[in-house]
């Protein structure tokens, strides 16, 4: 990995860049095409490549109460195999009779092998601790399947019933505007203020919505896991606090994850 | 899969129905559908676990299906009953606080101190186009562009416009009572935004000297 300015510094660079571009860029092209192309420029400079080189170490290295490292961790394709793991999550898993997303596995995975308490996780902030160590593997794992195409499984009954439950979730109007994920990401072609939409009732494409998480965030200088974006789109819903890993996480991103089959994963992306 | 799918649809019409003429759905999938939202959330700052309790026309709404016509008049009608008309018949307010008003998005979120309507926004311009100055609009609802001059409003206190003045009220207090499944949030319904506040959005959009209108 070659050498690079810090995520600060960076991120105000990138800052003005876009500030330059603004004025020009709403006459000439579309915003849409105005973000692409910006994208395309901080493609060989994505910070998330400091989270994947952290999250590929933590996976590596000996850790917790029992000091060992995560390479024997099953995320479904086996054993100690990440490559095309996270193209198929969430999925279930005998051990644990449960389905799972890649956060929710990594944290059984630190659980049974290295003996670190979920409650480690749970308790930390966004990116804080435990939770930031998860993120950061997560950042690895999603890197090691990027140009793979999303293929969840859908045998088991768990399976098809988090599916649905999902499904159920992603229309269910609530909280004080009376939104779902629906009101915002189940039409084609929809913005809010300049940011496009992502219909997520289908495939939205290559690198679209689900295949684009987990991200690095430019505006906020942040590198977010699905958890964490499902996380904010609950806040801006005027939703209760979803608890991290809880059901109703899973169930979605089990719902986005199959509608989003054939879709390139990109992850982890950029994201302004 | 399309046959289980259609099968579904089936059965969330039922439970619709079930709704509609008594309590909430107490049995079958909508059980287990809202324990796992009850384990799920947990109330944080103002954002309560009342937030997912459904009334009528959230619930009717909660699908990939629309509602049934029945279903939706009886929400529509109860919606319309619900709106407050502005007291003393007064109904304008001032299109610049408006303007200010409709480009905020904040409130009611959990991370918001507190759930008083002068903290939130109007979150306008987040669905809508207004005034032709600003490009950073969305598109979840139509354009709202020359919206009293399109309506051929030019004097907001004419007999003419009462008509315009009226539904435009009704639509920022209960936005349901036009269109069940409307996407817009009810402002006035749910204390998103004061009687004040929602004057000033009508002058915003109505009044001809507004940005809107130009």
């Amino acid at each position: 990995m070659r050498s690079r300015p810090p995520a600060a510094a960076l991120t105000a660079v990138l800052a003005l860049a876009l500030a330059g571009t603004g004025a020009a860029m709403a006459q000439t092209k579309s915003t849409a095409e105005g973000i692409a192309e910006y994208r395309q420029m901080l493609a060989d400079g994505n910070p998330a490549e400091l989270y994947e080189a952290k999250g590929e170490e933590l996976w590596k290295k000996p850790r917790g109460p029992k000091n060992a490292s995560l390479e024997k961790c099953d995320l479904g394709k086996g054993p100690g195999v990440v490559k095309g793991a996270f193209v198929e999550l969430p999925r279930y898993f005998a051990d644990t009779g449960r389905v799972q997303d890649l956060e929710s596995r990594l944290m059984t995975c630190m659980q049974t092998l290295q003996g670190i308490d979920p409650a480690e996780v749970m308790k930390a902030g966004f990116r804080q601790g435990e939770k930031g160590n998860v993120e950061a593997m997560a950042t690895w794992v999603a890197g090691m399947s990027r140009g793979m195409r999303f293929n969840l499984p859908q045998n088991h009954p768990e399976e098809k019933r988090f599916y649905e439950l999902g499904k159920k979730a992603f229309f269910f109007r609530g909280g004080t505007h009376d939104f779902s994920c629906a009101s915002c990401h189940g039409e084609d072609g929809k913005r809010i203020r300049l940011q496009d939409l992502p219909d997520l009732t289908k495939n939205p494409g290559d690198g679209i919505g689900f295949a684009a998480w987990p991200a690095y965030r430019v505006g906020n200088g942040q590198m977010w896991g699905m958890q964490h974006r499902l996380n904010d789109c609950y806040r801006q819903q005027r939703f209760p606090y979803p608890g991290y890993t809880s059901d109703v996480t899973i169930a979605l991103s089990s719902y986005m994850g199959v509608n989003a089959k054939g879709a390139e994963s990109i992850a982890p992306a950029i994201k302004r | 899969m399309k046959k289980t799918t259609m099968a579904l649809g089936a059965t969330a019409a039922l439970v619709l129905v079930g709704c509609a003429s008594g309590p909430m759905m107490s049995k079958g999938s909508g059980d287990e559908f809202m324990s796992m939202m009850k384990t799920s959330f947990s109330a944080r700052g103002i954002a309560k676990m009342d937030r997912i309790e459904q009334d009528l026309g959230q619930a009717a709404c909660s699908s990939d299906k629309d509602p049934s016509p029945a279903v939706a008049k009886r929400v529509e009608a109860e919606a319309l009953a619900s709106i407050q008309w502005p007291a003393g018949g007064q109904y304008f307010g001032d299109w610049k606080a408006g303007e200010k008003l409709a480009q905020g998005g904040r409130g009611m979120t959990w991370t918001d101190k507190s759930t008083d309507p002068k903290d939130n926004g109007g979150n306008c311009y987040n669905c809508h186009q207004l005034s032709k100055e600003e490009i950073s609009y969305g598109t979840i609802g139509p354009s709202l562009y020359d919206y009293g001059k399109i309506r051929g409003v030019k004097d907001v206190t004419a007999k003419s416009s009462a008509e315009v003045v009226q539904y435009t009220w009704g639509k920022l207090w209960n936005s349901k009572a036009y269109a069940a499944c409307s996407n817009m949030p009810r402002f006035g319904h749910k204390g998103l935004l004061n009687q004040d506040q929602i004057r000033d959005l009508m002058s915003l959009l109505l009044d001809p000297r507004s940005p809107v209108n130009q």
